[in-house]
């Protein structure tokens, strides 16, 4: 039985290694200029992943924004407002589905119905309207978000101790003044634990991203262009790369992917497992 | 206290008007989930026939092209998935909730924790450069092998969590009848957790059935029926996103037929997970 346990810290020991061992061509190769490079030409040996970094921060970072107002009023809905009966059923069952549905799915259904949104959106504005791009990226990532967010953030609210709701309530608080100076100074942390662990989820997400972005490795001028983010770019040339230092390269975008996405996994889990001590 | 009636029905007017807003904004965030669902249904049942569940797909340009080798391939990857996956897990999980203190335990507690927040994408690279590089092609096992990986982590934590809600007096009886803790293990423990067990392994399944990613570069895909798990193999999410990315009218038609088979597969599934956990809910 300790076998069956010893052998999970051994697989996740050994998937750090293997990506560490199998990016150190990579890493020989390129060194410090892998991150702050701007061109990424893998015919001429040059591998340098700024871009990417960018596309993804930017991808990210905009979807946690657009999924902020959604995610926190599902998680009151649920946390204060409907706790049980019907409405509370029905939200419910909805983030389930939301958390459900295949990530190629999304891609399939922001292919259908957001991009061509978004090109006439591009064409009013007057910019070349490809109708994928970080923009369209963002939004069905913050869509894919939500679930994430608002059950972590569910959880907190109702972590909430109710003595500290009542006494706002008997001081003749209404119910907005009592989520606006209770309950959200309260939890503020345990959203933000949310936000870190939707970020995590955001930053490895591969084909909804990749059906929508656009695809093409130039460093991002507006939220309109397409760009590439690391899991995208991962899953779109990890196939055709054919030097040893090509591949070795991607794996190193992968090897930072692990990092990254591990280290907020962390943070967030410790903060939301302090606050509930508390 | 004094009321100032002006002051207190412009708080009343704003707790409603934020009441209303949570429940609007919530509201808008259901939309896209909604779209989506009616067009599959709408489109996929369209497209769905008996031709379509039996035969491979063809050039494009002919009707009548199916999805068989995609439904075979899907269902043997995640049967191999599950069948390595499985074993490792509930024994990890039953271990890590019977000694829950233990330095190994708290390990592998964390390295679940860790492996659930992998990309999935980056599972892929790990199957590829561990059985696809070596063996110098893809292969069904190689993807089976990214989807166990991607099992573990639920199964583990929901066997730890369904076993830890057990009475330690029943495992206590059963060894003080003499029964050896493998046999108590065995017989008693994971009985008496089944259904909680079963529900994380049809979670996980579920979970995996959907995933894209970590096949790209290991099951590949393969237009025709193949039952060989050292052979490229296709997968139904696969077959959507190569059907949804293609410019041809048909194909995307047959990525909607693809997308309701394995959306409903899925949520048959979660249903049944669901309709488990109330029917068999562990009493003491």
């Amino acid at each position: 039985m300790k076998n069956s346990a010893a052998f999970n810290i051994l697989l996740m020991a050994g998937i750090f290694i293997t990506l560490l061992v199998a990016s150190l061509p990579a890493i020989r190769h390129s060194g410090f200029h892998f991150l702050i490079d701007k061109t990424w030409d893998p015919n001429n040996d040059q591998y340098g992943a700024l871009p990417f970094l960018l596309g993804t921060m930017i991808t990210a970072f905009l979807a946690l924004l657009i999924s902020f107002p959604f995610s926190i009023a599902l998680a009151l809905l649920l946390g204060e407002f409907y706790r049980k009966g019907l409405v509370a059923d029905i939200f419910k069952n909805i983030i389930e589905l939301m958390a459900g549905v295949p990530s190629v799915i999304y891609g399939f259904g922001a292919l259908y119905f957001l991009t061509p949104k978004i090109a006439e959106l591009e064409t009013s504005l007057g910019f070349p309207s490809f109708g994928v791009g970080i923009l369209s990226a963002s939004i069905v990532l913050a869509i894919m978000v939500v679930p994430y967010w608002t059950s972590v953030a569910r959880e907190v609210i109702t972590l909430t101790p109710n003595d500290i709701r009542e006494a706002a309530y008997s001081l003749g608080a209404t119910r907005f003044e009592v989520i606006r100076y209770t309950v959200i100074p309260y939890t503020r942390t345990g959203i933000i634990a949310g936000m870190l662990l939707a970020l995590g989820r955001a930053l490895g997400e591969t084909m909804a991203v990749t059906m929508v972005i656009g695809n093409t490795n130039n460093l991002p001028k507006n939220i309109f262009s397409t760009s590439n983010t690391m899991a995208s770019l991962i899953a779109n040339e990890f196939t055709e790369a054919t030097s040893e230092t090509y591949l070795s390269s991607l794996v190193e975008v992968a090897l930072l992917l692990f990092l990254v996405s591990a280290a907020l996994n962390i943070l967030g889990k410790r903060i939301i497992t302090g606050l509930g001590k508390k | 206290m004094r009321f100032e009636g002006n002051k207190l029905k412009r708080r009343i007017i704003s707790d409603y008007v934020f009441n209303g807003m949570i429940l609007l904004v919530s509201t808008i965030c259901a939309i896209p989930l909604i779209l989506i669902l009616y067009f599959i249904i709408r489109q996929g049942v369209a497209s769905i026939n008996w031709q379509f569940l039996v035969n491979v797909p063809k050039p494009v340009g002919e009707t009548g092209g199916g999805i068989l080798n995609a439904i075979i391939g899907s269902f043997i990857l995640v049967l191999m998935a599950a069948v390595m996956a499985i074993p490792v897990a509930v024994i990890a999980g039953v271990y890590i909730a019977e000694n829950s203190n233990t330095r190994v335990a708290k390990l592998t507690r964390f390295c679940a924790e860790l492996l659930q927040g992998v990309p999935s994408i980056v599972i892929g690279i790990i199957a590829y450069i561990w059985v696809v590089k070596p063996a110098g092609h893809f292969s069904a096992i190689s993807g089976s092998i990214a989807l166990a990986i991607m099992m573990l982590p639920v199964i583990i934590r929901t066997t730890e969590e369904t076993v830890s809600m057990i009475p330690g007096s029943i495992k206590e009886a059963s060894l003080a009848l003499g029964v050896p803790y493998y046999k108590t293990m065995l017989s008693i423990i994971i009985p008496s957790g089944f259904s909680g067990i079963i529900t994380g392994i049809i979670i996980s399944v579920a979970r995996v059935a959907g995933e894209t990613a970590p096949l790209l570069f290991t099951s590949f895909g393969n237009p025709f029926v193949s039952t060989n798990p050292g052979k490229p193999i296709a997968s139904l999410p696969q077959g959507i996103f190569l059907y949804a990315m293609s410019p041809y009218k048909d194909w995307k038609q047959q990525a909607w037929g693809e997308s309701f088979i394995l959306l409903s597969a899925i949520l048959v599934m979660s249903l049944l997970s669901k309709f488990l956990t109330r029917r068999w809910k562990i009493q003491f």
